[in-house]
């Protein structure tokens, strides 16, 4: 079905080398997720597995099949844009039956695979409107149907809840998920947000400036990050991290521990310091505690009821087998 | 600061603009319909200051019984209508063609405006005198190089011929607006329409032609405007003869050739009957396209 394994592969434009030689293999039925900062090659990466752009060197496998120099539509992928690429001239129905439509399957059957689709994604009432006329989730919803009817070997989704609102991303999310877990398809989904990363992947891969620097399962990075930077992008709020002497102890250059892996308490702990910013979630609180000696600020997550206020001093215990360490090169001490 | 005050003082302000134009119009507007309703032939003595004889809708019938007049109608409309298709046409392949990212890109560009810099009375005399002439022209040397008899533009294929100078002076307008159309078009859409298998020639049909459609329409409307009206293409090419008079040209020939200015007159208002007629068709046919 839908096994994709890219070999060696490296993206230029001119000069300026976007993907280093890079290897990865997404297994097929997985829900892959690259993630990393805007401008880390993820959108490249994708266009490149789309046949959007073409490689500079090595090879791009579908199927077992070399597709490297296959045109997109043959390579039996779908993908939807971050701008959803609707086709704002026709109406939902003709969006979604458009890609079966260029393949020219009958009418009949064009009717009822769209028929089909739409019922999937609540479309149904809004067939026969332009996408001028719908809100963001729906027309996020037409792009996903307009992929789903071609029952490709693979769905490619390039950021695409980033132009959502927040409650509306989260129902999408959910919805993206669902529609996985029904399909048992291949996708891969590119995003910048790590939340998106943690909840849908089976697969995360974690990209910086066209390298990967990690791939795994969400709980795999989170609990054994590789590197500092991984360890800094994957989880919120972001792990601290201390250098120094007190990193020397544990024997590392570095050590990092996560805001949910530190206790707090008035008067015992090891740390201490003054609470800066408290952020009140309601089920959690974040409390920024300044001068440490330690970092210049130290995040910790605390229950929802706990009452510290601005410029009190506390006491905080990190949890001695949730401490990540790392040597000079960044690298995670095992 | 919508007050009544501030109000009023921006129509003072607008006014002289308005008047000046509003008198602008009117003036001549009323000149005409006043002529056209007078025998007034200046070399048979008529004078404004004699006074002129009224003569009723005597000028109106005999423009519309004159054998030229359904001739002229019918040239202005193949002249308007050959453009309109040549330039429109063209004009998508070219804007896409310049589309295309390119070594001198800029220069291209430039160079493509140029031919509409150019005075329409000077490219109608470098057309006929340069390209078309018979035994110099350059077309007449391309035509011997092959071994065939020149043609003799003008006069063979007259029609084609002023429908070729404004074209080639009308394109660069339709290329500019229609390039700058396809340059507003999310290229997501056409990558869409690539992954969901879309063939270049479907891709144009489905994705570019219906995204440049308000551009065109633009385009048809404000050429037909012009191109009602065009004079001196055809003044100084053939002046008028081998079927290609048109209204615009029969109307010159009314007032200074014979020196008959009511006659002129009314067929000046027959001009502005028949440019409303078309742009009512105008309106119905491309018009939608500018609503949503």
């Amino acid at each position: 079905m839908g096994r994709i394994v890219l070999e060696k592969v490296t993206k230029s434009f001119g000069d300026v080398e976007v993907i280093p030689p890079l290897d990865l293999t997404i297994e097929d039925g997985e829900f892959a997720v690259f993630v990393g900062p805007s401008g880390c090659g993820k959108s490249t990466l994708l266009r490149l597995i789309a046949g959007l752009e073409d490689v500079t060197s090595g090879e791009i496998d579908i199927d077992g099949q070399d597709a490297t120099e296959v045109p997109p539509a043959k390579r039996g992928l779908a993908m939807v844009f971050q701008s959803y690429a609707l086709y704002p001239h026709m109406s939902v129905r003709k969006n979604i039956a458009f890609p079966l439509r260029m393949a020219k399957l009958d009418q009949a059957e064009q009717n009822r695979r769209v028929e089909q689709a739409a019922a999937v994604l609540n479309l149904t009432d809004y067939l026969d409107r332009r996408p001028g006329q719908l809100s963001g989730g729906q027309r996020q919803r037409v792009a996903i149907g307009r992929a789903i009817v071609r029952e490709p070997a693979a769905f490619l989704f390039d950021e695409p809840l980033s132009n959502l609102d927040a409650a509306l991303r989260v129902g999408m999310r959910l919805e993206i998920s669902e529609l996985h877990e029904r399909l048992k398809t291949t996708m891969i989904y590119v995003t910048h947000d790590q939340v998106e990363a943690m909840t849908m992947a089976d697969k995360i891969v974690v990209l910086r400036a066209g390298n990967i620097e990690q791939v795994g399962s969400p709980l795999e990075l989170y609990r054994s990050p590789r590197n500092l930077f991984v360890a800094g992008f994957i989880g919120s709020p972001k792990m601290n991290f201390i250098e120094g002497g007190e990193a020397g102890t544990h024997g590392a250059h570095a050590i990092g521990v996560r805001p949910e892996h530190i206790a707090v308490s008035e008067s015992d702990g090891p740390w201490s310091g003054v609470v800066g910013v408290s952020e009140h979630l309601g089920s959690d609180t974040f409390f920024h505690v300044h001068e440490t000696g330690l970092a210049e600020t130290i995040t910790v997550r605390a229950d929802g009821e706990v009452g510290f206020r601005h410029g009190d001093r506390i006491h905080m215990t990190p949890r001695a087998d949730a401490i990540h360490k790392f040597d000079a090169d960044g690298l995670r001490i095992a | 600061m919508a007050t009544q005050h501030s109000r009023s003082a921006a129509r003072m302000m607008m006014a002289p603009a308005v008047i000046l134009l509003l008198g602008w119009m009117l003036v001549p507007l009323t000149m005409t319909l006043y002529f056209s309703f007078k025998k007034y032939l200046p070399l048979r003595g008529d004078s404004l200051a004699g006074g002129l004889d009224w003569v009723g809708f005597d000028n109106y019938t005999r423009f519309v019984t004159s054998s030229s007049f359904w001739p002229s109608v019918q040239a202005t409309l193949i002249i308007v209508g050959g453009v309109l298709v040549v330039t429109v046409v063209l004009g998508v392949l070219l804007a896409i063609l310049l589309d295309q990212p390119m070594w001198g890109q800029g220069v291209v560009r430039i160079l493509v405006i140029a031919p509409f810099f150019v005075m329409p009375t000077v490219s109608g005399l470098v057309w006929k005198n340069m390209f078309m002439d018979p035994v110099n022209g350059l077309f007449a040397h391309l035509w011997k190089f092959f071994g065939a008899a020149p043609l003799e533009w003008l006069s063979q294929a007259s029609m084609q011929s002023i429908i070729l100078i404004v074209s080639w002076q009308w394109l660069p307008f339709a290329t500019l607006i229609l390039l700058t159309a396809i340059q507003s078009l999310d290229s997501e859409q056409l990558e869409a329409a690539e992954m969901d298998g879309a063939p270049p020639l479907a891709r144009f049909g489905f994705i570019i032609l219906p995204h440049l459609s308000r551009a065109i329409t633009i385009v048809i409307l404000i050429q037909t405007i012009f191109l009602l009206s065009i004079f001196a293409e055809i003044f100084v090419t053939t002046a008028g003869a081998f079927g290609t008079k048109t209204l615009t040209y029969l109307i010159f020939q009314r007032v200074l050739e014979s020196q008959n200015v009511g006659l002129g007159s009314a067929g000046g208002v027959y001009a502005i009957i028949l440019a409303n007629i078309v742009a009512i068709f105008l309106m119905r046919i491309v018009g939608k396209n500018l609503d949503a």
